[in-house]
């Protein structure tokens, strides 16, 4: 064997042997599931695209996706705008504001929305404490809640495409737009948004592809009720078990998530072939 | 002329987002000084029951060992594997570098809930020939968490090793070098930063996994995550406030002084 050969076995070999061990073979193993499990064909297939009850789910799973993406790169942006062109004491407060949320763990979140939310919540407590309201609204264990969770935990994964296509924009085009003569709202309708508009794009693709395949904060703020793609999956391996069908929905997750992945490379550079 | 602030507009708003983005963490506050069994606001009585039973229970003490340790072991194992996978990508430029470097990302693309399931189906094929690493065990959930965090080791690594000099192994090489010595006592004290940073990303994520955790683990193996899982799904615990509560000053806490002292040292370098 040449010298450079073995240097790589040593040095690629261990962590690709144990990924092609923990999660490519078990992956083809999950494709086997979803042809065989309970019997030979394409029957969970055409199960998961014909059965209402799995078709509403994907669904809903889109509708909240897209909803949560719009929500969370328009939220991302505002602070994203204060984060890197705003003056020191702005930066300082909107970083912290981002990262703060971004390293607390995502069970504590949802947590801190079911306090917020839930009927004997704080804002419920609250309204009803002035006489607004005199029974709770019901703002958890609906699509309400889900949809606020997930913006809230995905804001900060959009900011970060955002805040580099701001940081690459040139401040000259601005200023020569100010120059000659556009204002404040002008420049940025017709000259700043559009120049920033790979990283709204960016931004979207990545919310949009961490929605889709979201299990926890949908499954604690939907309460069981608005029950998304990820959640039916885990209801199908553990509780009314169809671990065919199960599969079978995973890896419909699995080639959507990678035909937008294919999206989001080109938008990123568009300049090279993939 | 200098660069256009964001205007009153724009303010107005961010603000409002920040005080979304922080609004949840500080609810849940009052709720942990509930003395009520079940989530509510305290009226008049602030009580620290559920401080209390974080320590008078056992479990949540044994719950945190045990994420520490799993966190421990999986970030170490990760780091390490990956340190090696990105070095041989930046020393032997192999041909098909895209495609392994994709395989090795795959899991951090991979929608979170594949990934359980393939985790799940990975340790009960494994299960059925040990007891050791199997379903419910931690060792499986050491290899599963492995998986999970790995990729973001290699980016990390990645990073780093893109900027040091190639001449300095060229020239280590030169020299006659072995592999280990390029390795251990050139490249390595240049991205030591770097693969630190690896190793403390990767505990915190495995420290925090839970999407993963739920499918592989039952009732034998519960992690701190696991553990608030259980008690936010059915009849919801104000311990998991007070839990929650804790984490969040620590996090604020190291986040804070983090910022200090940049802001001290970039206060310093002007002065």
């Amino acid at each position: 064997m040449s010298k450079s050969m073995k240097s790589a076995l040593l040095l690629l070999g261990p962590l690709l042997a144990f990924l092609m061990l923990a999660y490519v073979f078990p992956f083809l193993g999950i494709l086997r599931w979803s042809f065989t499990l309970p019997e030979l064909g394409l029957g969970n297939y055409s199960d998961a695209l014909t059965d209402p009850l799995v078709l509403s789910v994907f669904w809903r799973t889109l509708r909240v996706c897209v909803i949560v993406t719009v929500v969370s790169v328009a939220s991302a942006y505002v602070i994203t705008l204060l984060w890197v062109r705003g003056g020191p004491v702005q930066r300082l407060v909107m970083e912290l504001c981002i990262l703060i949320p971004f390293w607390i763990s995502v069970l504590t979140r949802a947590f801190g929305w079911l306090a917020l939310l839930s009927n004997r919540g704080l804002i419920n407590t609250w309204l009803q404490g002035i006489g607004l309201t005199s029974d709770p609204l019901t703002m958890v264990r609906n699509e309400f809640g889900v949809v606020v969770g997930m913006a809230h935990f995905l804001i900060p994964f959009a900011v970060f495409p955002l805040a580099s296509a701001m940081r690459n924009l040139d401040e000259r085009v601005l200023l020569a737009a100010r120059g000659m003569g556009a204002g404040r709202q002008r420049v940025f309708w017709t000259v700043f948004l559009p120049m920033t508009a790979p990283g709204i794009l960016g931004a979207a693709l990545i919310v949009f592809v961490f929605a889709l395949g979201f299990f926890v904060t949908p499954a604690i703020l939907g309460g069981g009720r608005s029950v998304m793609v990820a959640e039916l999956v885990y209801l199908r391996i553990f509780q009314s078990p169809n671990w065919g069908l199960g599969a079978a929905i995973s890896v419909i997750l699995m080639i959507g998530v990678a035909f937008l992945m294919g999206a989001l490379m080109k938008a990123v550079r568009p300049g090279e072939k993939s | 002329m200098k660069p256009t602030r964001p205007g009153l507009v724009a303010v107005v708003l961010a603000a409002l987002v920040a005080v979304f983005l922080l609004m949840p963490l500080l609810a849940v506050i009052p709720v942990s000084f509930t003395p009520k069994r079940f989530l509510s606001v305290p009226e008049d009585v602030w009580s620290l029951r559920h401080y209390q039973s974080l320590i008078d229970e056992p479990e949540w003490a044994r719950a945190a060992g045990l994420s520490v340790l799993i966190g421990l072991a999986s970030a170490a194992l990760a780091t390490a594997l990956a340190f090696l996978f990105s070095l041989g990508i930046w020393m032997l430029r192999p041909r098909y570098a895209g495609a392994l470097m994709g395989l090795a990302l795959l899991p951090m693309v991979a929608p979170p809930v594949v990934s359980a399931l393939t985790l799940y189906f990975f340790l009960i094929t494994l299960g059925q020939v040990n007891d050791f690493v199997a379903y419910d065990s931690v060792p499986g959930v050491i290899l599963a968490h492995m998986v999970m965090i790995s990729p973001f080791a290699v980016v990390l690594i990645t990073v780093s090793l893109a900027q040091i000099d190639r001449r300095i192994d060229l020239a280590a090489r030169v020299m006659g070098a072995g592999l280990f010595t390029r390795i251990f006592r050139v490249i390595l004290p240049n991205i030591k930063f770097g693969v630190l940073t690896a190793f403390l990303l990767t505990f915190v994520l495995s420290w925090e996994e839970i999407g993963v955790t739920i499918f592989i683990t039952s009732v034998d193996v519960a992690t701190l995550p696991r553990l608030m899982w259980m008690g936010l799904r059915d009849n919801i615990d104000p311990a998991i406030a007070a839990v929650s509560v804790v984490l969040i000053v620590i996090v604020t806490a190291v986040i804070l002084t983090r910022t200090a002292v940049q802001v001290a040292r970039s206060r310093r370098g002007e002065g």
